[in-house]
């Protein structure tokens, strides 16, 4: 058990470091002269060498790179990610201010896209009639190929200019966050909808189903009592897919509805090459992947007893 | 269906000209069942017997009201006591399944839900059937009483294990705990033994006829192993294409089986066989010099385990000789090394100590390179031949990559007409040459399977369970082939199975195996008449069919 503790955990910070590296190596290193990026690209070419060459010894560029390297990670690892050249700010308090907007509108939008999934493989199993479920079926993989802004426009025109029911943007009251709650969760959706439909119609036809037939169970009493755990347990393995499709799609969400929140803030830092506040949000993105994917290694073993087992055993291995 | 006494005359279960189609596209049905008429009586063992395709399952299915969806009833009637179930939606027929007809499935390994302990699967069984709400103390009590019935006798242990945490015996007992415990009156298992050694299968049948002695039930067997079907039941169905061609009480069905297809069933079947095979082409020769010799092969598997070494010892000092152009059969139960035996002999693995001779060569420690020359010598059929093909090469394609491997046939059309010849000697013919093996039978794969390991003129085969897949009638065939091609060709054969009935019909030798050790080896002769170790004396009684060899005899 600790030995399987350690290794997960050694994974995810191992994941942290490699994005952090990545980015180091893109952003610091690879651009002809990197401080070029830190000024606004329309001024570059007027700022006087002196001022150039201060910037440089200030952000340490005329020093090795390894050495670079070693100082921007140690600082990284005491949560100093540098300052914004746009605003001014540390990176880490510019994040943190955007993050629990971002978090809300997330975790929201998983619970949402969670419910919606399991509604339609319910229904999808539940139904006696062919042409139901192959219709329910069908319906995944159409939330899948509606881009998030085609959406995200279409319920603005439809329930904020048309009908008036929802603001259009801002993020003031609970009001505010349901178009883009919908908006988020619709596309994130479908993959574990598709998912679940496919496991849970293979759980529906295995042996133990046909156990719980003979014993005199009902159809309903099969799904909920056999079925469900079986096939839901899947779902967690996609946790990080879903976790990436969370990021990219709040990145337009946000943009869409004019919201605070992480992925506008990373979408302006791209395109005014922001970059310490690129690199702190890669890096903050990455933690959260593996912090996700850490937490779905430790939950399995809790609900699938097989797994259990094999980690009870599993030192000498 | 609440009613049992509405007619002391019906039996529990009557199946009366029952068609079930199959849908096969728009519009267009298959028929799986044609008309097939039974019926069993309280206190009855009945057992229905076929060979896969045969429909056997699709008319349990159908009077379980278990038909998947492409499948329908199109006529005939299913009743239970005279109370006609048929077309019965699922709501209905929940109140039959459980508390009337009790079911145990074929795979013990996937019957029982992994994620929940045995003692809930049980107790919803109980459950479900209750006429009058009782509390959950009583149901957990008729819960084990349900089990200890089906034999588990430590009930309270297994109650809260899962099901990985035990033995495919002890989880067809808990099945069958399940099946009892609704209180049906008529139990009905399909295969339920297929998927279990045979010492076990043999204590579960018997617990299935004491069950019958002591509560007065009646079951339905559905099996394709006839000496299972004639050992223990009280009248026996023979089901072929969908129709029942053969229906009498055992003795009966045995001394004078009034159909063609039962006789050949009861010809194919390896009990009914007491002597060796001989090859069509005469006399097989004597068995020559020693072709493959292992000595004190041992192979230790690491497990996750607990504590500081917990390891399986698949194999434990190990001895075995092959002669030439005779077969040395390895038998043993699941688990009993034969397997990592076989690929040790192969090449496939390696031991951890001990050696293995090919003639004057010692193979164990050789170079990859060396070893390949030496599988020219010492080819391998393996068990499944739907799975050991590649789905996507023609038969030709299949037969020639051995020849293209070693370079053996120089040229397309060479390497054609070997292939065509060796197609010929397992008695295909060229219109099979492209073929894929999807369009084949079982038996055709097999035969494909055989064909490939010719190829490159081996000395050796090593065949792992290469006829535990097919039906009896097909696997009787590949058995002839084997013994006539050995005699052609001079073969030698190490051929591991878990049946004792085909060891009988194909084997000059065999070593008993059992925990990664030979128990026991000699000519097949000495060691089936007077065995020496109380496994194999244990092994040989646990071969269903005794009746047959009976009958065969005479």
């Amino acid at each position: 058990m600790l030995r399987y503790l350690a290794l997960k955990i050694g994974r995810a910070l191992f994941v942290v470091w490699a994005a952090f590296s990545l980015t180091f190596v893109l952003l610091f290193v690879l651009p002809a002269d990197p401080v070029d990026l830190l000024f606004d690209p329309a001024e570059v070419n007027a700022v006087p060498p002196e001022v150039r060459e201060q910037v440089a010894a200030g952000y340490g560029f005329d020093r090795p790179v390894i050495l670079q390297y070693l100082t921007r990670l140690g600082h990284a690892l005491t949560g100093d990610f540098g300052t914004s050249v746009q605003s001014g700010r540390p990176v880490v308090p510019t994040i943190l201010d955007v993050l629990p907007s971002t978090l809300l509108l997330a975790a929201g939008a998983l619970a949402l896209a969670l419910v919606i999934a399991f509604v339609i493989a319910l229904a999808a199993t539940s139904a006696r009639r062919a042409w139901v479920r192959d219709l329910v079926e069908a319906l995944p993989s159409g939330a899948v190929s509606v881009p998030v802004f085609l959406s995200g426009i279409l319920m603005l025109q439809i329930f904020s200019f048309r009908l008036g029911w929802f603001p259009a943007f801002g993020d003031r009251g609970a009001r505010s966050l349901v178009l883009p709650l919908i908006t988020l969760a619709i596309p994130v959706s479908g993959p574990i909808a598709q998912l679940l439909v496919r496991s849970f119609a293979t759980e529906f036809r295995s042996g133990y189903v046909t156990t719980s037939w003979a014993k005199g169970a009902t159809r309903g009493g099969i799904i909920v009592r056999d079925v469900f755990r079986n096939a839901g347990l899947p779902a967690l393995t996609i946790a990080g897919i879903t976790f990436g499709n969370l990021i990219a799609g709040s990145v337009i969400t946000e943009t869409v509805f004019a919201r605070q929140g992480v992925g506008r803030m990373t979408q302006a830092a791209i395109n005014t090459l922001d970059v310490p506040l690129v690199q702190g949000t890669v890096v903050l993105v990455a933690a959260g992947f593996a912090l996700i994917n850490l937490i779905v290694d430790l939950i399995y073993p809790l609900l699938d007893p097989r797994l259990r087992a094999a980690l009870a055993t599993g030192r000498a291995a | 269906m609440t009613d049992p006494h509405a007619d002391r005359q019906d039996p529990l279960l009557r199946i009366t000209g029952l068609v079930i189609d199959y849908r096969a596209g728009r519009r267009r049905w298959t028929p799986a069942v044609r008309g097939a008429t039974l019926h069993v009586g309280p206190g009855e063992f009945v057992s229905l017997v076929g060979e896969s395709g045969s429909g056997k399952t699709t008319l349990v299915q159908g009077a379980l009201g278990l038909l998947p969806e492409s499948a329908r009833i199109r006529a005939g009637s299913i009743a239970y006591s005279g109370v006609d179930v048929t077309g019965w939606n699922d709501r209905r027929m929940a109140l039959v399944r459980g508390n009337y007809v009790g079911f145990i499935p074929q795979d013990p390994n996937t019957s029982l839900n992994p994620v929940k302990k045995i003692g809930r699967q049980v107790i919803e069984a109980v459950r479900f059937n209750e006429p009058e709400a009782r509390d959950a103390a009583q149901h957990r009590q008729a819960a084990l009483d349900s089990m200890r019935t089906a034999g588990l006798k430590d009930a309270e242990r297994v109650f809260h294990h899962y099901p990985h945490e035990l033995s495919g015996g002890m989880k067809q007992r808990a099945l069958i705990a399940i099946a009892l415990a609704g209180k049906p009156k008529i139990i009905v298992a399909d295969e339920p033994t297929s998927a279990l050694d045979v010492t076990v299968q043999k204590v579960i049948l018997d617990h299935l006829v004491r069950l019958r002695e002591e509560l007065g039930i009646g079951i339905l067997l559905v099996t394709h192993d006839l000496g299972v079907a004639l050992d223990r039941s009280d009248r026996i169905l023979v089901m072929r294409d969908g129709e029942i061609v053969e229906e009498g009480p055992v003795r009966r069905v045995l001394e004078n089986a009034a159909d063609d297809y039962t006789r050949r069933l009861l010809d194919a079947a390896p009990a009914r066989h007491s002597g060796r095979l001989e090859p069509a082409s005469g006399p097989r020769p004597l068995p020559g010099r020693e072709v493959l010799r292992a000595r004190g092969l041992t192979k230790t598997y690491r497990l996750r385990g607990r504590g500081p070494r917990r390891e399986l010892r698949a194999l434990d000092g190990a001895d075995l000789v092959v002669r030439e152009g005779a077969t040395h059969a390895i038998v043993g139960e699941s688990g009993a090394g034969k397997s990592t035996l076989a690929s040790i002999l192969a090449g496939f693995a390696s031991p951890d100590s001990g050696t293995v001779h090919l003639g004057d060569r010692e193979l164990t420690g050789l170079s990859r390179r060396r070893l390949r020359e030496v599988r020219r010598d010492l080819q391998f059929v393996f068990q499944n031949p739907f799975t050991s093909l590649d789905p996507r090469f023609t038969v030709s394609e299949i037969v020639a990559e051995p020849l293209r491997a070693f370079g053996l046939a120089r040229g397309r059309r060479e390497r054609t007409a070997r292939v065509t010849e060796l197609l010929k000697a397992v008695a295909l013919d060229e219109e099979h040459l492209h073929r894929l093996p999807g369009q084949l039978s079982g038996g055709q794969r097999q035969r494909v399977a055989i064909a490939r390991a010719l190829a490159p003129n081996p000395r050796i085969l090593v065949l792992d369970e290469a006829v535990s897949a097919l039906d009896v009638s097909v696997q009787a065939q590949i058995l002839r082939l084997l013994v006539d091609l050995q005699a052609e060709y001079g073969l030698s054969y190490v051929f591991v199975t878990h049946d004792l009935g085909v060891v009988r019909l194909i084997a000059d030798d065999v070593s008993v195996m059992k925990d990664g050790v030979v128990v026991e080896t000699g000519p097949v002769e000495q060691v089936f008449r007077s065995p020496r170790h109380d496994y194999t004396r244990q092994l040989l009684e646990a071969i269903p069919g005794a009746g047959l060899a009976v009958a065969g005899a005479r």
